[in-house]
């Protein structure tokens, strides 16, 4: 299991592995941003947090294809099916490695483009605690996505129209905790229900996206 | 003691069987070579065998992950030096094997990427995660492919030691190699053409 992650990790860290991707798509996102709507503080700031959730998921949704599709094609997911690991591990720690190289720098680096977005002090906390209890999500989600789609030819296009709808209350909620926190607003009831999406989608998807690969690996 | 056996074995691509009626008994030390044109559901059989795949009928006994798939593709990872892409098979089977890459001539290449490799030099490392798996059952799909011929010798000789330790290797291949080995023509267990079967995945999904 160790192996696997260092692996992907190791993967991800090399030349044309992906990692860095989702945060450049992210700052381009949140650089362009003020340009379209325009700098001034009034216009930006009741939309920053919005901006912020919908960027994050896209830069994840960019390279979730490439959780499985990789594997498959040079042989790997075939080997690994066959090994000693349970696919429902395989899964799970091909979701933390992407996490990781994904979810992780988003989550750090998110204060700097809340600056940039004119997203208020007293929100950052609450955007960068929002995201950290939230992106795993996303990758989890995003597993079972690419899963399902493993063996099909440009399977990007079927695989975000999969995910996306799964990705909503992720949205809704993470969006929700960054713009109470921002008005000073209670903000419990949002982040538990975040943690809680998160947990139960970390606790069921690994077997469900290994049945699905068992399927597509026939 | 290692045995593999098949009883009626029936194998299916797609939905439909490609080979039925087939009988396998192998103990430890011996190999089969399967024999048949293009499309004869050679790979089929090695998937099913390997456990990818359910079989369309009939049963397969082997001892629980017993078997080590080698496929046309060699899950080498490119960015990855050819030992570090060894060392990853060696850990996640738990296998021993530190003289794999000498025995396939490999040893001089370890620390060099693997997007760097020739085809074949590509293959022997794929063929060389077989050593580190520790798998007593081998599956062999077209072992053979784009070596050269010292490096079929190579291999042929470490086929004879992997049998002569108690293995047992199902092998496709067109090439003759130099094995004590039964051959088994999939031609005349070709499936009757009858009618299309619904794709398995959709019984699944609706009975």
């Amino acid at each position: 299991m160790r192996a696997l992650l260092l692996r992907d990790l190791r993967l991800a860290m090399r030349a044309g592995g992906g990692f860095g991707l989702g945060l450049c798509f992210f700052l381009i996102l949140t650089v362009l941003v003020p340009f379209g709507i325009g700098p001034d503080r009034a216009g930006l700031a009741p939309v920053a947090p919005g901006i912020l959730w919908v960027g994050a998921l896209l830069a994840c949704l960019l390279s979730l294809d490439r959780i499985f599709a990789l594997d498959h094609e040079d042989g790997s997911l075939d080997l690994l099916a066959t090994s000693p690991l349970p696919l429902e591990g395989v899964v799970a720690i091909k979701a933390l490695a992407h996490w990781l190289t994904t979810g992780l720098p988003l989550v750090i680096a998110a204060p700097v483009f809340g600056l940039l977005l004119q997203l208020p002090l007293a929100a950052m906390p609450w955007l960068v605690l929002s995201l950290l209890l939230g992106t795993p999500a996303l990758s989890v989600l995003g597993a079972f996505g690419a899963a399902l789609t493993v063996g099909l030819r440009r399977g990007g296009l079927l695989m975000s129209a999969l995910v996306l709808p799964l990705y909503i209350p992720t949205l809704i909620f993470g969006a929700e905790i960054t713009r109470r926190g921002a008005e000073g607003a209670p903000v419990a009831a949002p982040i538990a229900l975040i943690a809680g999406i998160t947990l139960a989608a970390a606790a069921l998807i690994p077997f469900a996206a290994a049945a699905a690969l068992r399927i597509n690996l026939r | 003691m290692i045995r593999l056996r098949a009883r009626d074995l029936a194998v299916a691509r797609g939905g439909l069987r490609v080979i039925e009626g087939v009988e396998l008994d192998l103990r430890a030390g011996q190999a089969l070579i399967l024999q048949g044109p293009n499309g004869a559901g050679k790979t089929t059989l090695l998937r099913t065998i390997a456990g990818l795949q359910p079989p369309a009928a009939g049963t397969i006994e082997a001892p629980e992950d017993s078997i080590a798939y080698a496929a046309h593709a060699d899950a080498v990872k490119p960015t990855l030096t050819v030992a570090e892409n060894l060392a990853f098979w060696a850990q996640v089977f738990g296998g021993e094997g530190s003289d794999a890459l000498a025995r396939l001539d490999l040893a001089h290449l370890a620390d060099r990427p693997a997007a760097r490799l020739s085809a074949g030099q590509r293959r022997r490392l794929g063929l060389a995660r077989l050593l580190v798996t520790g798998r007593p059952i081998w599956a062999l799909d077209e072992p053979t492919v784009s070596l050269d011929r010292g490096s079929v010798g190579r291999f042929t000789k470490i086929l004879r030691a992997h049998l002569g330790q108690g293995g047992i290797a199902v092998i496709a291949s067109h090439l003759d190699l130099d094995l004590p080995a039964q051959v088994l023509d999939l031609d005349a267990h070709r499936a009757a053409p009858g009618p299309v079967a619904r794709p398995s995945s959709f019984n699944e999904a609706f009975g």
